[in-house]
């Protein structure tokens, strides 16, 4: 009985490597997003924009003349499956370019892979800076957090008229660390003072120790710069205890499970963003709107409209790069000017970053309602 | 630091000059407690109410480490499935996430014998076909074994529940109750309460009846006690199945008071209520109930008064510091390892 078993089990190893191998033809991208758990907001709507943008490709008749692949892997929000994801997007894949992360954490994490094969990564809307600086293969579409801070520091302190806020950061979050400290430098060089700053870790269910600490201040607003799921139980949490302020955040509070399930938290509350529907003015932004309406039957949310602008960037960037080579591609990448995508004009700078206007929301019980646009 | 340099400093002196470290925290605790002795009352309320459902979840913990000698990593893991089960009993009842939030005792309780019948079931399934097989084998064994059944459970709950969160259904409407000047809600009070009725249920479990008895003869000796006759297999089983239904309900009172449920939740909870049960003398019932309530507490007052960001960090310090000064726990007695 032994041999044969481990015979057959060798065999069905060589049938898996050898199917593995074979499926190979055309251009290949990668995405690596969280699909599923506390963040799965963000990768379904990045991947819908993505696809989005490959389908019109493809309908077009691809990219230099052959099919463009799109293989997508589930991140799970964990910093240690994006790498492993992004490891077989291009090891066993032979993906030639990587969209992703929309996290910072797990774009640092993926993008060090990127960076030591030399594949070229564009992420959607990674805001620390710290993204892309890995290395020069590392792209993003999206504005960076010492932009964001400033524009929610100067909203808090200009348009509301605050000067007493209390922050409370998520600090396993590189994100979230970044946009805090970029809030706190803007909101106090602007006279305000932030009264208090308290931490939590993402999985976390229970905030009351720090939202007491926070409500002995008794802040004007408290800046939550985190992402969706623990912004809506820390507001939740925050109701209950009687806080009256309002809550401010950044572009994690991107996800519609921000305002489904119960009650009215956050209405009213602010936010800012990269993009937003009732602001989309340009042909190709409302072209994007109509599009990604009638394929899912939802208005596409900033992170879904980065998606879609990564892929056109990095489709763009092969288009002109007349070949798959990484090098010619990065550079390609590299010299992206005045790219006309549905979150406005992308031109990436010296540190590939693209610099962007961003938009303010404000939360209603039944979406995000566009406030105002800042332009940098 | 002037401690001693010639000797090299024993475990009693890092002891000691952890303890003088130990009093800046206590002097903030005070500090904030002088300032606002309202808010502190509110913290001390929270953290005894977490503190229970960490005891709770403990019990499991200390229960088969008292009759077995096997650190279960898998309860944590009972415990989220618990917290699934009264998502599924209540979504039965009609009771769905997103629905009004209602008063329903009749379908809060459903979901807690639910919860408490699947996950002892689930606790004994796991004994027969992971740990009986190898209950004689070497102590590391089993440890290992553990470990893989709490994977298990994590990815077979990723496959089957998916890995996004879900809300609790809110079976009980929260409401603001005023304890003089203290406020608080009814589902803390709720949860406090019902850990403390399921402990006392189950120290006159086992302090007053047959398989009370039993439990604690297999836990003095396993051996003598099937040799005199007890049914070992039998109340082994019992014993998982008892601490798996208490982390059954305490996954209920987790979800009504934090309702966000995902295949991970167990994780952080069982962490620290396996803190909890080392901290009181593992294998000790009263000491996991003490342990989980001193946890709880710590974490509140340091997250409020030291800092919310090492309040995990000061959890485990405690925990270090306590057994450098009683290695068997608080309430733990010491017993001299048989050769």
């Amino acid at each position: 009985m032994r041999t044969p078993r481990w015979l057959l089990a060798v065999g069905v190893l060589a049938a898996l490597a050898g199917s593995c191998k074979s499926k190979r033809q055309g251009i290949t991208v990668g995405l690596y997003a969280s699909m599923t758990g506390s963040t799965a907001d963000f990768g379904i709507s990045t991947r819908r924009g993505v696809e989005l943008a490959l389908e019109d490709l493809n309908a077009h008749g691809g990219l230099l003349g052959q099919r463009v692949r799109l293989v997508a892997e589930d991140t799970r929000g964990d910093a240690s499956e994006a790498t492993s994801a992004v490891t077989r997007l291009i090891d066993q894949e032979g993906a030639i370019g990587i969209l992703g992360e929309v996290a910072s954490g797990l774009s640092l994490s993926g993008g060090r892979v990127c960076q030591r094969r030399h594949i070229p990564m564009v992420s959607p809307s990674s805001t620390n800076p710290a993204v892309t600086q890995v290395g020069d293969h590392i792209f993003r579409v999206c504005f960076i957090d010492p932009f964001q801070g400033l524009v929610m520091a100067n909203f808090a302190s200009r348009t509301l008229r605050f000067t007493r806020v209390a922050i409370l950061k998520d600090q396993g979050a590189p994100y979230s660390v970044g946009l805090a400290e970029a809030f706190r430098q803007s909101f106090t060089a602007n006279g305000g003072s932030i009264v208090d700053e308290q931490a939590y870790r993402a999985g976390d269910t229970h905030f009351s120790a720090q939202l007491n600490a926070i409500m002995a201040h008794n802040p004007e607003a408290i800046f939550v710069p985190g992402y969706y799921t623990e912004v809506a139980l820390i507001a939740r949490e925050a109701r209950g205890a009687g806080f009256q302020g309002r809550f401010l955040g950044g572009d994690g509070w991107s996800g519609p499970s921000l305002t489904t399930n119960d009650d009215d938290k956050l209405v009213g509350d602010y936010f800012s963003e990269g993009f937003a529907v009732d602001a989309a003015t340009t042909p190709v932004a409302r072209d994007f709107v109509r599009r990604y309406r009638e394929r899912y039957h939802s208005d596409p949310s900033g992170l879904a409209a980065l998606g879609y602008d990564a892929a056109l960037v990095l489709f763009d960037g092969i288009r002109r790069a007349g070949t798959t080579d990484h090098a010619a591609l990065r550079n390609a990448l590299a010299t992206t000017r005045n790219f006309v995508g549905a979150t406005g004009s992308i031109t990436l700078n010296e540190h590939r970053d693209a610099v962007k206007a961003a938009v303010i929301l404000q939360v209603q019980a039944n979406g995000f309602q566009y406030h105002s646009t800042v332009n940098p | 630091m002037t401690a001693p340099r010639a000797a090299p400093p024993g475990p009693k002196v890092a002891a000691a000059a952890l303890g003088l470290l130990a009093l800046w925290p206590l002097y903030r605790v005070a500090l904030g407690a002088w300032r606002d002795w309202v808010g502190f009352l509110r913290n001390v309320l929270e953290g005894v109410s977490l503190g229970g459902v960490y005891a709770l979840i403990a019990l499991g913990y200390t229960m088969v480490y008292g009759v077995l000698g096997l650190i279960n990593f898998a309860h944590s893991d009972v415990f989220m499935v618990g917290a699934y089960v009264g998502i599924f009993t209540a979504g039965f009842f009609g009771i769905t996430a997103s629905s009004q939030a209602g008063s329903s005792v009749a379908v809060t309780v459903a979901c807690v014998a639910a919860a408490m019948v699947v996950c002892a079931l689930l606790g004994m399934t796991l004994e027969r076909l992971a740990y009986r097989p190898v209950r004689n084998a070497p102590k590391l064994t089993p440890l290992v074994t553990a470990i893989g059944v709490s994977m298990l459970l994590q990815n077979v709950a990723m496959l089957v529940f998916k890995s996004t969160p879900r809300g609790f259904p809110p079976t009980l409407r929260t409401a603001s109750v005023h304890l003089g000047p203290v406020a608080t809600t009814n589902i803390k009070l709720l949860d406090l309460g019902a850990a403390v009725a399921l402990m006392v249920a189950l120290t006159l479990l086992v302090q007053k009846t047959r398989v009370g008895r039993a439990m604690r003869a297999i836990s003095t000796n396993l051996e003598a006690a099937r040799l005199m006759g007890v049914p070992t297999d039998r109340v082994i089983a019992v014993t998982f199945g008892l601490g798996s239904a208490l982390a059954g309900a305490g996954g209920i009172l987790f979800g009504l008071d934090q309702p966000r449920i995902d295949p991970l939740t167990g994780v952080q909870p069982g962490l620290k209520a396996f803190v909890a049960a080392v901290l009181g003398g593992i294998g000790n019932i009263p000491g996991a109930m003490l342990g989980g309530l001193v946890i709880g507490l710590v974490e509140q007052l340091s997250a409020a008064y030291l800092s919310s960001s090492f309040a995990p960090a000061i959890v485990f310090a405690i925990l270090v510091v306590v057994l450098l000064v009683r290695p068997q726990g608080l309430l733990g007695r010491v017993t001299r390892e048989k050769v």
